[in-house]
């Protein structure tokens, strides 16, 4: 690994002002398992500067309001999301996501911002994220913004952060009455692997909990970023929650939207008949939380 | 070659101050610089587990920690399992159950092993082998492992219940 200086700012001001002097010579630290791999293996030589986001209390808070929903601070720990009483009860979609990444020891680390930072079209919590209507609270040089989850990621490992932004915080809304959410992904192993395919899902049901109100599909791994599938919400919209058609609906647009690639994971095909299945195993779990069976 | 870091911590209840390089991980200042070379390298890149240790009792591996993060916290490694009095349970039943050949995974599976009983003193078969699913052993197929920390957790319990 090159050279490099560290330095952990204690405030989010001291950082986004260090960030912005450095440029591409400086990249942000959390868990550091994703960057500290890339940095060893070369792949970002131009970096020279690790700036440490942990000692910075924005980042570091995870904090649950009934009105304002989830504060995910960036650099919050996986562990620390799924040990979280509050945050298992009203957000299981996440929480499935949370504890699919990596080894007990990388969930001990890695945060869930990073995985959103990284922009892996495999990144499990994104289209988790997704589903639930996350935002991502952005603050730099020329102040604070807010962009929703799936327009983050721009390219496989780019976002739209702009030279001395950071990923402040993912912001989820309070739950609405009568929903539920739910992520699987498929791989040939039982864990510590990458996604062949991945779908997260999220249902709101009407007050009798017979009819789908509103639906979110979103898909990893079969696109250059995760992928937001707002045909196969649409497909839900107003169906009755044992419409199996209407299901079949969302899977058949979920699969038309997805572009996968074949590589050593998966081919092309497989990928796509992976969609299909998994939309649907995601929806009737998100369903059955809805209901809450 | 960027100035070394002063860092002050405390590994194996011990206070410990090390000079390091900010590139360097835990685990090299572990092994390089603190002398503890109990903790194994084996892919440096978070995959193996070999390299397991507690960092303020979360079990993290020291490859991807940087050696300055250690800055005021709590380090337990391999080094720190045993007791004056004798090996650690799970030790012991690591020897008893043949769980090791090579021996190079096994710090890292004791360290995790002991992360899992301390918070879960029961754990099922399958809970187990999930727990150490970060951990990768080329040797002994698991079985033998698994078989070791279910009896540590038995022995454990009896002693406990005394």
């Amino acid at each position: 690994m090159q050279t490099l200086e560290y330095t952990a700012p204690k405030t989010l001001k001291d950082a986004i002002t260090l960030l912005a002097q450095k440029g591409d010579a400086a990249r942000p630290l959390a868990g550091g398992t994703d960057v500290l791999v890339q940095l060893r293996v070369g792949r970002r030589p131009q970096v020279n500067t690790l700036v440490d986001l942990k000692n910075i209390p924005e980042l570091t808070r995870l904090s649950y309001d009934p009105r304002e929903g989830l504060y995910l601070g960036a650099a919050v720990a996986c562990c620390h999301v799924y040990e979280d009483a509050t945050v298992r009860r009203m957000y299981p979609g996440l929480i499935d996501a949370a504890e699919l990444i990596g080894s007990v020891q990388i969930q001990g680390r890695a945060s869930v911002g990073g995985n959103v930072c990284n922009a892996a079209p495999s990144g499990d919590t994104i289209p988790a994220l997704i589903a639930l209507s996350a935002t991502c609270s952005i603050a730099g040089p020329n102040g604070t913004r807010s962009v929703p989850m799936e327009q983050f990621c721009t390219a496989p490992g780019r976002n739209l952060l702009q030279n001395g932004e950071i990923l402040v915080a993912v912001r989820i809304p309070a739950p609405a009455p009568n929903s539920g959410a739910a992520y699987l992904r498929f791989i040939p192993r039982n864990e510590m692997d990458i996604a062949v395919a991945g779908v997260g899902a999220s249902v709101v049901l009407d007050s009798a909990k017979q009819r789908i109100t509103s639906a979110r599909v979103a898909l990893a791994s079969v696109a250059p970023t995760p992928l937001f599938v707002t045909a196969a919400g649409q497909a839900l919209a107003g169906k009755a929650v044992t419409d199996e058609a209407a299901i079949q609906a969302a899977a058949d647009a979920a699969v038309a939207a997805a572009r996968p690639i074949t590589d050593m994971r998966g081919t092309i095909e497989f990928r796509k008949q992976l969609v299909g299945v998994l939309t649907r195993r995601t929806l009737h779990i998100a369903i059955q939380r809805a209901r809450g069976a | 070659m960027a100035d070394k870091v002063h860092v002050r911590t405390t590994i194996n209840g011990e206070a410990t101050e090390f000079l390091c390089e900010p590139r360097q991980s835990l685990l090299e200042v572990l092994r390089d610089v603190v002398g503890l070379t109990g903790s194994k390298e084996g892919c440096n890149d978070g995959n193996c587990g070999a390299c397991t240790v507690l960092f303020n009792g979360r079990m993290v591996t020291s490859c991807l920690v940087l050696g300055v993060e250690a800055e005021g916290k709590n380090v337990t490694t391999i080094e720190g399992i045993a007791t004056p009095a004798g090996l650690h349970p799970i030790q012991q039943a690591f020897l008893e159950n043949a769980a090791l050949q090579c021996g190079i995974c096994t710090p890292g599976f004791i360290v995790a092993a002991k992360a899992l009983l301390d918070r879960e003193p029961n754990p099922s078969e399958q809970r187990i082998r999930l727990w150490l699913a970060g951990n990768l052993c080329r040797c002994t197929g698991y079985d033998k492992i698994i078989r070791a920390v279910m009896d540590a957790s038995k022995k454990m319990q009896e002693v406990k219940a005394r």
